[in-house]
């Protein structure tokens, strides 16, 4: 009788135990670039990098002003709206034409950085864009950002695992992920 | 009695810069086999701080830490 009490606790404990496996979140990290800032997107590599070194897996979603530098400054594509040619006229295309949020100075000062961190052999965005792509970081670029500023998919960059996809795609994400950031 | 770590593998990380040291030890450790020691020298002062984070996180040991002026070395025993 006894016995048969502490087999029935055992298999309820087994049971909870495997729902809380199922619970707990993965070692991942799930980040929103948010900001199209040079330093901002910077921070956001040298994260996303790290985390892997750290055994991480690593999400990325870029939205709002962090979705034109993910195009390819070098792939064009047509058929879009007046306001759509706007907007990519006046949006960085791809990293390289990314600022510093504070002492831009005309571009002065983002150049003036660019030039110390090759100095400093610090990784330049591209540099930063492709390691992360050969350690497996995965980004995804919000649909509606690009709907709103009439980017294609056809223009953004050759990334090894880039998607695309909505809110909730990342919150399926930033639920299973340990650590959760906004840049 | 500083005893003689004989390391298996040598990195050298010397002038990279952040996060560079922890992502190329983090690919290096798999070059060597569990038990087999890694020696790291890198410039980057926060090394101190993000080497033996990284150990601990990975679940592997720093040996020993070797600290020059400008240099550090970590001698680190792959565990996992």
């Amino acid at each position: 009788m006894e016995l048969e009490n502490i087999e029935k606790q055992i298999e309820e404990l087994k049971a909870q135990v495997a729902a809380l496996d199922k619970k707990a979140p993965e070692n991942k990290i799930s980040m929103i670039v948010f900001s199209g800032d040079l330093d901002k997107a910077l921070a956001s590599f040298i994260i996303a990098t790290g985390s892997v070194a750290m055994g991480m897996d690593v999400v990325m979603f870029f939205t709002f002003w962090g979705t034109p530098m993910m195009r390819d400054k070098n792939k064009h594509v047509g058929g879009k709206d007046l306001m759509g040619n706007m907007f990519g006229a006046m949006l960085p295309k791809g990293v390289d034409q990314t600022k510093l949020s504070k002492i831009n100075m005309g571009g002065m000062g983002t150049a003036m950085m660019k030039s110390r961190m090759k100095k400093k052999n610090v990784a330049s965005l591209p540099e930063m864009i492709s390691m992360a792509g050969e350690l497996g970081v995965k980004i995804y670029v919000c649909e509606m950002s690009m709907d709103l500023m009439g980017f294609k998919r056809e223009e953004m960059i050759d990334y090894p695992s880039i998607e695309f996809c909505g809110v909730a795609k990342f919150l399926e994400e930033a639920a299973n992920s340990k650590v959760q950031l906004f840049m | 009695m500083s005893e003689e770590i004989k390391a298996d593998k040598v990195m050298d990380l010397k002038g990279l810069p952040c996060p560079m040291p922890i992502v190329k030890v983090s690919q290096g450790i798999n070059d060597i086999e569990v038990g087999q020691v890694l020696q790291a020298i890198s410039t980057d002062p926060g090394s101190l701080n993000d080497f033996p984070a990284w150990a601990r996180t990975s679940g592997n040991e720093i040996l020993k830490t070797e600290q020059s002026e400008k240099e550090f070395s970590f001698y680190i025993k792959r565990v996992v």
